[in-house]
């Protein structure tokens, strides 16, 4: 049982670890067929991220609001829940924290922190209309998920055009400098890269998920539930309130992190033509992360890295940059069908036992 | 402009819409009834309205045969792109939600880089100067309003219908259909009586992907006349909204598509007239997301999913 165990563990690592290999092997096919070369395409990606402290920054950035949607879709999956709405939650995260930041004139000490907070809860309240229709009416999350994202798409828009912004205009008035997140000292360090205190939230966030999930009561009838609805019920859990209660505590980090991306980066709002994309993401880095707080944080590094180090790509090496979609699709892809992976993953697993 | 024109116009427009997402609902139909779960819908309506475009823009001297070859293309690779899909959720018992979230990335990242790499770097392909034309039906498109309304449109339209006839004869009216629902109800039953349980999914899904994908090629041989990465924003998610409104059904499903091509036609229609002091646009957009869930709860009717939907199928597995 042990060995079955530890042969467990050794794959749970080794799949992620594939799936990476065998993405970036998809997209070196691609380049090839498209007449690239796929080695000075990588090494542009990585040279573009650590060749200068502006990008360095940048990509820092690009990693937060993955860590965020990260831990949202990871948190759900731990308790038997599919959260494909962490876009939406997202969305109203930010017009949530738009709305705090333009409407209201407050001293900065309580202003960004109640911006942030009403990013938190908007995004809570917006995942938990799927707890709730799960748990009451039975609907399948992944239905409504998907079905309130591309509503928080539209309403976002409304709620902008309609309050906030000005005639003629494409986006939001600005937020008050007293909702502003943005590191100033830190920035200038990293000639004005968009740092933000939202990349310590979202560490401080992954901090919360493992604590709560793994030394909480509240944690420990989540995943009891997750893992089995119906024992949970006889031994007197709630079920129906822990459903709700899972998609609240996984949209409020998907709401911090639209709230982050308002008040650090682009201190204004602006109309959405398209999903902003990082609640998909975030399913790729739950995914790759295994559900884990540390996974999602090393997930979120690495899709972080490849998104923003596509634009090296491109200038160097003149591959379009929609070559990294197709590889997180491929790393996606092997996740999800392990089993593919699996093919691979046995003979190292048996050269390992052959010692034995 | 006198009202009848109005509702003509509406119409007209609403079937030009729907068109798309009957495609691809049905497409969805065949693959959920056989219990795969289809999100890939976006993903593979993509992948057609791309082939669609590229195909026809390489061969349209050939002149209006261009966009029909196009349009057979599409459906091609459809039912290929589809089959990734196949294999992790069929095959190696993958997770069908995160397996079609995948797919739905790979064709947003590959149709784009794809065009990129044809089109020497730009964004879209270059303007189809060959389409579908719109039909008449002879006589009948004479009548006042009614003619325009319902009897002079694409091609693809009157094809839409006529496959969901097709779709219905065969669902419910031929063994294939039955073997098919069966899997999708209780595979091992199916399995019991001799169904080759897993290769009814394969086909299922591949069909599912050829129809979304004709789906695709719809919107670039009709309304856009080229592929851009905003070409399908949304409507494979709609088209799988329409099919859960519909109930799994393909006449439900068409019912639904037509109802949601309405949002659609509105909206162009408001840009026409000016009404959006009266009705927000994004509220109309809006619309068909809303209803889903609606239905979804039960507020407005019941929907229920094939029983099977989701469940890898192990041979003899209990």
């Amino acid at each position: 049982m042990n060995k079955a165990i530890a042969i467990f563990t050794k794959e749970s690592f080794l799949v992620p670890v594939i799936a990476i290999i065998l993405g970036l092997l998809v997209g070196a096919i691609a380049m090839l067929a498209g007449g690239f070369n796929p080695i000075l395409a990588y090494t542009a990606l990585v040279e573009k991220v650590f060749g200068s402290a502006y990008n360095f920054g940048e990509t820092i950035r690009q990693i937060t609001p993955l860590i965020f949607t990260g831990l949202a879709v990871a948190f759900a999956f731990r308790t038997g829940l599919f959260n494909i709405g962490a876009e939406g939650q997202f969305i109203v995260g930010m017009v949530a924290a738009t709305t705090v930041g333009v409407a209201f004139e407050l001293p900065a000490i309580i202003h960004a922190p109640l911006a942030i907070l009403a990013g938190a809860i908007a995004g809570g309240l917006w995942g938990s209309v799927a707890g709730y229709l799960k748990a009451k009416r039975g609907v399948n999350e992944v239905i409504t998920s998907i079905m309130m994202n591309w509503i928080a798409l539209y309403l976002a828009n409304w709620v902008m055009n309609s309050f906030f912004v000005p005639k003629g205009q494409q986006r939001s008035e600005m937020v008050h400098d007293s909702a502003i997140i943005t590191i100033t000292w830190l920035s200038q360090m990293f000639d004005n890269a968009r740092l933000h205190w939202g990349t310590l939230i979202a560490v401080l966030a992954a901090i919360f998920f493992y604590v709560i999930m793994w030394k909480t009561r509240t944690g420990y009838e989540l995943r009891a539930v997750g893992l089995n609805p119906h024992a949970s019920e006889y031994a007197g859990m709630n079920v129906n309130r822990n459903v709700i209660k899972a998609m609240f505590i996984s949209g409020l980090f998907a709401g911090i992190g639209g709230a982050a991306e308002i008040l650090g980066v682009f201190h204004y709002q602006a109309i959405l033509t398209a999903q902003p994309g990082y609640g998909f993401d975030g399913i790729a880095v739950a995914l790759i992360g295994g559900n884990t707080p540390i996974g999602v944080i090393l997930g979120a590094i690495l899709f972080g890295i490849l998104s923003f180090g596509a634009a090296g790509i491109k200038f160097t090496a003149g591959v379009p940059v929609e070559l990294i979609r197709v590889v997180i699709a491929s790393v996606i892809f092997f996740v999800a069908a392990h089993g593919i992976v699996k093919v691979f993953v046995k003979p190292i697993l048996k050269k390992k036992e052959g010692g034995n | 402009m006198d009202w009848a024109t109005v509702a003509s116009n509406l119409v007209h427009d609403t079937i030009v819409f729907s068109t798309a997402l009957i495609f691809a609902a049905l497409g969805g139909l065949y693959s959920e009834r056989s219990g795969v779960v289809n999100i890939a819908l976006e993903g593979m309506m993509i992948i057609g309205a791309f082939t669609g475009a590229v195909i026809t823009n390489v061969i349209q001297d050939s002149g209006s045969i261009a966009p029909w070859i196009g349009f057979i293309a599409a459906a091609i690779a459809g039912a290929i792109f589809a089959l990734p899909h196949a294999v992790a959720s069929i095959t190696f018992k993958a997770d069908q939600v995160v397996s079609g979230v995948a797919l739905n990335f790979l064709a947003a990242g590959l149709a784009v880089y794809l065009t990129k790499i044809i089109y020497n770097g730009a964004g879209q392909t270059t303007t189809l100067t060959e389409v579908f034309d719109k039909w008449e039906i002879p006589g009948l498109a004479e009548i006042p309003y009614l003619g325009h309304a319902l009897f002079e449109a694409y091609p693809t339209s009157f094809l839409a219908f006529i496959i969901v006839f097709l779709t219905w004869f065969l669902l419910f009216k031929t063994s294939f259909g039955l073997r098919l629902r069966a899997v999708g109800e209780h595979p091992r039953a199916a399995d019991t009586v001799g169904i080759n349980v897993k290769r009814m999914r394969y086909i299922a899904v591949m069909i599912s992907g050829a129809l979304a994908a004709m789906g695709g090629a719809t919107i670039t041989l009709t309304t856009t006349s080229n592929f851009s990465h905003n070409t399908i924003s949304g409507q494979g998610f709609i088209a799988l909204a329409a099919l859960i409104f519909g109930k799994w059904h393909p006449a439900g499903a068409m019912g639904a598509a037509l109802f949601f091509g309405i949002a659609q036609a509105i909206k162009a229609l408001v840009q026409v007239y000016g009404l959006t002091q009266y009705v927000p646009t994004e509220f109309i957009f809006m619309l068909p997301y809303v209803l889903t869930i609606l239905v979804m709860a039960g507020f407005v009717g019941r929907s229920s999913a094939p029983a099977a939907l989701g469940k890898p199928y192990e041979t003899g597995s209990r």
